[in-house]
């Protein structure tokens, strides 16, 4: 049977050297960053009404919508005149996107424009959404919080596990993973709202998780192997951590490309937001982040050292607790 | 073992829509709804207090014959002169009743009074709080399903309308909402009546008088400091004229009654503007002294109109206007799109996963699979018993959850085998393979969690939705793998150990 090879895909006793590859793979890695930031410097992105504020309104017309006729109609307003139109997953459904707000809670803007509406056929108004620009501002300012916030979280919680160098090198390697995400989300100008800011800290989590696989094994190979040239030690490590993060991005990968593909319009940049970062998580934490590690110097004995001390040190505490507790018995 | 069932039994109201039992509500991006962000004016609630103390300082001096001169506000400050020196007495104790005040007297008696600080900011607060009130009253009265009106820091309010289904029934509520019912009775100022078309509104002011218009596109021109407010309304219904007109017939309380008998006693000949949201609605003659305290407005309402005018009068006005700052509108029917395309996604990934996973992993994918199951079944009913509020992100959380919920088996099934291939038994290989993979799960496992956790804290909504189902996801993955896995691997393991193939049970050679 066919399987048997798929089953052992990845064969655990091989050691790839992953390490003498670290500079072209860096290399790669600092290109596709240069293309991200100049896209996101130059392009930028496109922010939708959650962060920028304005109004959208998404109509479904009960057979193909007149998007010449709706812009023709709405051209001839003052308010209106800015807005664009676009096709909404399909032919019958489009979103009208406003750059104003309206304060007004008893005629909103909402209202104004399904009244305009009349004319153009038979349609259904299925969203409106609108985000004052308080809210706009407020949203904004909080989504950069939970961003910055995560990754100080991050940080700690891997110094605290790991070694500072550990965490250095994940958080390296997220704003590596984030920064292509937001290039991808740029170069196809998808509208940046909450989930998309939902899925980069998804991604965040998800490829930190990838991430810390590969470090425990690094640690694990620190500790138990015989070797003492990191170079050895992480290629042997992320080796054999290789079928789990190629597994486990698999699965993942399956699950939202059927969300990309079938979970509807309203989710689809979260999809693909999640896609990209799927993708380049998982190939950061295969080649990038243990280059990051073995690029700042990490040093095998100098940890050893540390973990011996720690583990004298606790010891010692466990030693005086005996005692201590003898003394009181 | 016991998690399955635990699963499976509080799951089951959800699944089934039964009527009893705990089961997750769907969100408004699911079910169709009305989500709105309002902020209330809350510097308009300080002025109408001001207002208010004008107007009873009004009342106390004809009440008791005191002659003020020149009571007016602006600014939020009220200032008048009092003729008589005599009288200040009076007029202190009268103050002195109104807590916080800041009064100052000059020497040629003139007052000048302000709101304390702390008073102006308890007003803030106080308009915040009845506003919800008043809001939450009138959609109980309009007669909604489960509105939910909260109030979200200093001066916003949330309003959550679940029931809505059409567009006019969404503008109603808003229109319902907004309307400040804010009732005043007020004199016309007969002296400068026939003036009211040639005076600019700061010509009026010096008067102490303001220019209104009417809902029949007259003005009046009024005094500035009304004679009652609608905070004396107890009641109001819809009624019919004799021209078979609705009309709203309102209720006075006893003091309201007896300030508007007072007033209608010595004023008869003059006319009285009924005023409602700074509009004149009618302005009839005082022919007699009323008693009762009984009132209507009239002015071409239809009947729909004068029931909703009833509903804001009888649950109190708004102390202070709203302003809409977000609104999220999604209709029943892409709520359902909605729901059938992440239904979708979430089968078909599910069996994707499940596929691979067997093939991949052969009986011990089958063992992980009885995991994932599991977890789903968990975060239905850990969901189910908070009742917690399922929303479009949350089921793409969900979706993500079956991708990465086998990670943890995967985790440990690759260190089984690895451990296998070292040639190690099948007991031994298992027992390390679970404790190797411990702390990298553990460890992967918070850090993630930690991000999810900060992303409740921060999202709103449906983002928050998002953060739940991943966080409970990551907690059931953890125990299902760590135990529930376990478990079966050390039921099964007589079995494992009798067979010896490897390739039947972990999918290697």
């Amino acid at each position: 049977m066919v399987w048997y090879k798929i089953m052992e895909l990845f064969k655990t006793d091989t050691v790839y050297n992953f390490m003498a590859k670290r500079l072209p793979f860096m290399a790669l890695s600092g290109l596709i960053l240069i293309a991200s930031l100049t896209l996101l410097f130059t392009k930028g992105l496109n922010f939708g009404i959650d962060f920028a504020g304005g109004t959208i309104v998404q109509v479904k017309y009960d057979q193909k919508a007149p998007i010449d006729k709706i812009r023709a109609v709405l051209n001839n307003t003052v308010e209106f005149k800015n807005s664009t139109i676009t096709e909404f997953g399909s032919p019958e459904e489009i979103i009208i996107r406003i750059t104003g707000s309206s304060s007004d809670l008893a005629t909103d803007i909402g209202d104004t424009l399904s009244s305009l509406l009349v004319t153009t056929g038979k349609y259904e108004i299925r969203r409106v959404d609108i985000v004052g620009p308080k809210v706009g501002g407020e949203l904004r300012e909080k989504g950069l919080m939970a961003l910055g916030l995560s990754l100080l979280v991050i940080l700690i919680y891997v110094s605290f596990r790991f070694e500072w160098r550990f965490a250095v090198a994940s958080i390296f390697a997220l704003v590596h993973d984030v920064t292509i995400a937001l290039g991808m989300i740029s170069l196809f100008a998808v509208d940046v709202n909450l989930d998309i800011l939902a899925a980069i800290l998804t991604i965040l989590g998800y490829s930190l998780n990838d991430t810390i696989i590969v470090f425990d094994r690094i640690r694990e190979g620190v500790q138990k192997s015989h070797k003492s040239v990191l170079e050895d030690v992480v290629n042997e490590s992320v080796s054999r951590t290789l079928s789990r993060t190629t597994l486990t991005s698999l699965t993942t990968f399956f699950v939202v490309i059927t969300l990309f593909i079938f979970g509807g319009e309203i989710i689809h940049g979260f999809a693909f937001t999640m896609l990209v970062g799927i993708v380049v998580g998982t190939y950061s934490s295969i080649f990038i982040a243990a280059s990051f590690l073995v690029q700042l110097k990490f040093s095998v004995a100098n940890f050893r050292v540390k973990e011996a001390e720690k583990l004298k040190r606790q010891k010692e505490k466990d030693k005086m607790r005996a005692m201590y507790e003898q003394g009181t018995v | 073992m016991l998690s399955i069932i635990f699963g499976v039994v509080f799951s089951i109201p959800t699944l089934l829509q039964t009527d009893s039992g705990k089961k997750i509500s769907l969100g408004l991006d699911l079910q169709g709804g009305l989500h709105m962000l309002l902020g209330v004016q809350t510097d308009e609630a300080v002025t109408s207090k001001i207002k208010t103390i004008a107007t009873s300082i009004k009342y106390f001096a004809e009440d008791e014959d005191i002659l003020i001169e020149d009571l007016s506000f602006k600014d939020d400050i009220i200032s008048f002169i009092v003729l008589d020196s005599d009288e200040i007495s009076k007029v202190d104790t009268m103050l002195a009743e109104i807590q916080g005040l800041d009064v100052q007297i000059s020497e040629d008696l003139s007052y000048t009074i302000s709101l304390q600080p702390a008073q102006v900011a308890l007003t803030k607060d106080l308009a915040v709080s009845q506003a919800v009130e008043t809001i939450r009253n009138r959609l109980d009265q309009f007669g909604l399903s489960e509105p939910t009106v909260i109030r979200q820091g200093k001066e916003d309010i949330v309003v959550e309308l679940p029931g809505i289904k059409t567009a006019a029934e969404e503008k109603a509520a808003r229109e319902l909402i907004s309307k400040p019912a804010h009732l005043e009775l007020m004199e016309v100022d007969e002296d400068r009546a026939d003036q009211v078309y040639t005076l600019s509104a700061n010509q009026a002011a010096e008067y102490g008088d303001i220019i209104l218009d009417s809902n029949d596109g007259n003005k009046y021109i009024v005094k500035e400091i009304p004679i009652l407010d609608g905070s004396q309304v107890t009641d109001a219904q819809v009624a019919f004229d004799q021209a078979n007109q609705p009309i709203i017939s309102f209720v006075l309380n006893s003091s309201g009654a007896k300030i508007f008998g007072d007033f209608t006693a010595r004023s008869v000949g003059k006319r009285l503007a009924i005023v409602l949201d700074g509009k004149v609605y009618s302005a009839p003659n005082i022919n007699e002294r009323i008693g009762g305290g009984r009132g209507q407005i009239s002015g071409g309402f239809t009947v729909v109109e004068a029931g909703n005018v009833a509903i804001a009068l009888r649950s109190g006005a708004l102390p202070a206007s709203v302003k809409l700052l977000e609104k999220r509108s999604v209709g029943p029917s892409l709520g359902a799109d909605s729901i059938e395309a992440s239904k979708m996604a979430l089968i078909l990934g599910f069996v994707l996963v499940i596929i691979f996973m067997v093939l991949y992993y052969g009986l011990a994918g089958v063992v992980a699979n009885v995991a994932l199951i599991t977890n789903i079944f968990i975060i239905i009913a850990v969901m189910a018993m908070f009742g917690a509020t399922l929303t479009l992100p949350g089921m793409a959380g969900i979706v993500l959850t079956v991708g990465m919920a086998v990670d943890a088996n995967v985790i440990i099934n690759e260190r089984v085998r690895e451990l296998l291939r070292q040639g190690m038994s099948i007991p031994k290989a298992i027992e390390d393979g679970y404790s190797n993979a411990m702390r990298a799960i553990l460890d992967a496992n918070i850090t993630t969690l930690l991000v999810a956790v900060i992303l409740y804290a921060y999202g709103t909504g449906p983002i928050k939705g998002f953060a739940v189902t991943i966080s409970i996801g990551i907690l059931a993955s953890m125990l299902t793998a760590i135990l529930g896995t376990h478990g079966i691997y050390e039921t099964l393991l007589p079995k494992i150990n009798k067979s010896k193939n490897l390739r039947k049970w972990f999918g290697i050679k």
